[in-house]
């Protein structure tokens, strides 16, 4: 037996049977056969419906199975840890014809992606209040944050934030609008934040490892540094802080 | 802390599922270890990681990989070795476990655990990738018996004979899957019953029972698919209770992955292996 043919036949329906695949009486068979490839399939569709819960809701369980059929054959995962498998899949929306007319799709996908790397991502404990409050009346523009490594940024020409507070929080149907969110854990749960003007660039800047003075210059237009500020600090996302 | 030098206790166990914690913090009686399947414990942090912190300080743990490929072609995975490894030196389980089966080829990791041919071939590969695992983990594993749906042309040794060889060159355990033999039994026109009786009991160290659905193969015949997704069938406690009556009290895990039940379910269902662990009088 040759692993290759067979695991081509179990990701290809159109694919020929390995040869000396049989049934205990030496018949060929088929429909046996087709219990793995059918295993495949399935156990990878509920991974990744089990990892985009929120496209499931858009697209329905029906038709998001049918989708995620073409996408694991075109992209079976890479790894043997699948809690994380589906990167590919907001690049995969974006050409997928059935929806490619639905732009928000992808970003919708991209969010359900970093919620769930947020959810496996490294513990990290919050700078303790006191290490804030002796930095007020130093240099604050010349501090670099380090942020936790549960945060994510998702930035999207769609409204990305209200399409999500739609579908799981019972929000108002959604306008149209760019929005970027944020990501926060601040224990074991991660949830999206609607960021205010100017609050992707800055949180990218000081992701990149520059200033708060430079991440503040990144922005475009007028910023809520204290609304920002305060998001990050609820989310227990602000773990460090470095001249 | 426990002593693990014995392995797990003769006991019901159960697979541990998150929804779970807090019913078996609360009260586990009478599964006295738990069961996580590895892969699912080597993300960085989190939640996962946080509660299994919390349960190996009361419980013996097993880990069960079910992404090695052991059976594979190709060589093992280094990383995925040193992930284990990992993992086993962080929790110190009282047993690991892997299958008889391979699951990645060329890069895809396929999420199945699929059937190897029985031959000499298949023994040389799964016995050096067994050794390698031993080597790399510092500690003896136990393979586990396949269900499987098709044959090979090729196969020129019975299970049993297969799996007592590979036992034999590596040193391994074996991890007795009832349900398993059940299945395969009658999805190969074997007679489990035989089967259990040519199987080496004195070096099972785990029992798993689980359930399985009925289907049918090309030809109309019965065909039974291993799902994990029910209760354990009267046939396969019956074949249990012949195991336990042969070879005295064994760790026993109730494997229940998919549409899982509320804890009082899963309980009565490691209830029930107490008492034939533990007959009455």
């Amino acid at each position: 037996m040759n692993q290759s043919l067979f695991a081509a036949a179990l990701l290809d329906p159109d694919a020929p049977l390995p040869r000396g695949i049989i049934d205990p009486l030496g018949r060929p068979a088929p429909k046996r056969f087709a219990v793995y490839r059918n295993t495949v399939a399935s156990s990878l569709i509920d991974a990744l419906k089990a990892g985009f819960p929120t496209l499931v809701k858009l697209l329905g369980e029906e038709f998001f199975s049918a989708m995620a059929l073409v996408f694991l054959r075109a992209h079976p995962p890479k790894s043997r840890i699948l809690m994380l498998y589906g990167g590919d899949l907001p690049s995969f929306l974006e050409e997928f014809q059935p929806v490619a007319h639905l732009g928000y799709l992808a970003d919708i996908a991209r969010v359900d992606q970093a919620l769930r790397e947020s959810y496996h991502s490294a513990d990290s404990a919050p700078l303790p209040e006191a290490d804030f409050q002796q930095l007020l009346g130093q240099d604050i523009a010349a501090l670099r944050l380090t942020l936790a490594p549960s945060l994510r940024l998702v930035r999207s020409r769609w409204p990305v934030a209200s399409i999500f507070a739609a579908n799981h929080a019972g929000g108002p149907a959604p306008k149209p609008a760019a929005e970027d969110v944020v990501i926060l854990r601040p224990e074991f749960d991660p949830a999206p934040h609607l960021l205010p003007t100017g609050g992707a660039e800055f949180i990218a800047g000081l992701l990149a490892g520059k200033t708060l003075g430079e991440s503040l210059d990144l922005a475009t237009g007028p910023i809520d540094l204290a609304a920002i500020l305060g998001l990050l600090i609820a989310g227990r996302a602000i773990v460090g802080v470095t001249k | 802390m426990f002593d693990y030098a014995q392995g797990l206790p003769a006991k019901p166990g159960v697979g541990y599922k998150p929804q779970h914690f807090q019913a078996i913090l609360d009260n586990a009686n009478p599964v006295g270890w738990l069961e996580i399947h590895a892969e699912n414990y080597m993300g960085a942090g989190g939640r996962p990681l946080a509660q299994l912190r919390h349960l190996v300080e009361r419980f013996p743990i097993s880990v069960h990989g079910v992404g090695l490929s052991i059976g594979g072609e190709g060589p093992l995975d280094r990383d995925h070795l040193q992930r284990l490894r990992h993992l086993c030196d962080w929790l110190n389980p009282a047993s690991f476990s892997e299958h008889l089966a391979w699951s990645t080829h060329d890069g895809a990791f396929l999420n199945d655990l699929l059937p190897v041919p029985y031959t000499m071939v298949t023994l040389a590969r799964v016995a050096d990738h067994i050794d390698e695992v031993q080597e790399a983990l510092g500690r003896r594993m136990l393979l586990e018996n396949p269900s499987t749906y098709i044959a090979f042309a090729e196969t020129a040794m019975g299970e049993v004979d297969f799996l007592s060889e590979v036992a034999r060159r590596t040193g391994c355990g074996l991890l007795l899957d009832v349900n398993n033999v059940y299945v395969s039994g009658t999805n190969q026109n074997y007679d489990p019953v035989g089967y259990l009786d040519a199987f080496p009991l004195h070096l099972v160290g785990e029992v798993h029972l689980g359930g399985h659905h009925e289907d049918s193969d090309d030809h109309g015949k019965r065909l039974l698919i291993d799902s994990h997704g029910a209760e354990v069938l009267g046939p396969v406690w019956e074949l249990y209770a012949r195991v336990i009556d042969r070879a005295g009290p064994l760790p026993t895990l109730i494997e229940w992955d998919n549409d899982v039940p509320d804890w009082p379910e899963l309980a009565a269902e490691a209830a029930r292996a107490a008492r034939i662990l533990e007959p009455v009088g």
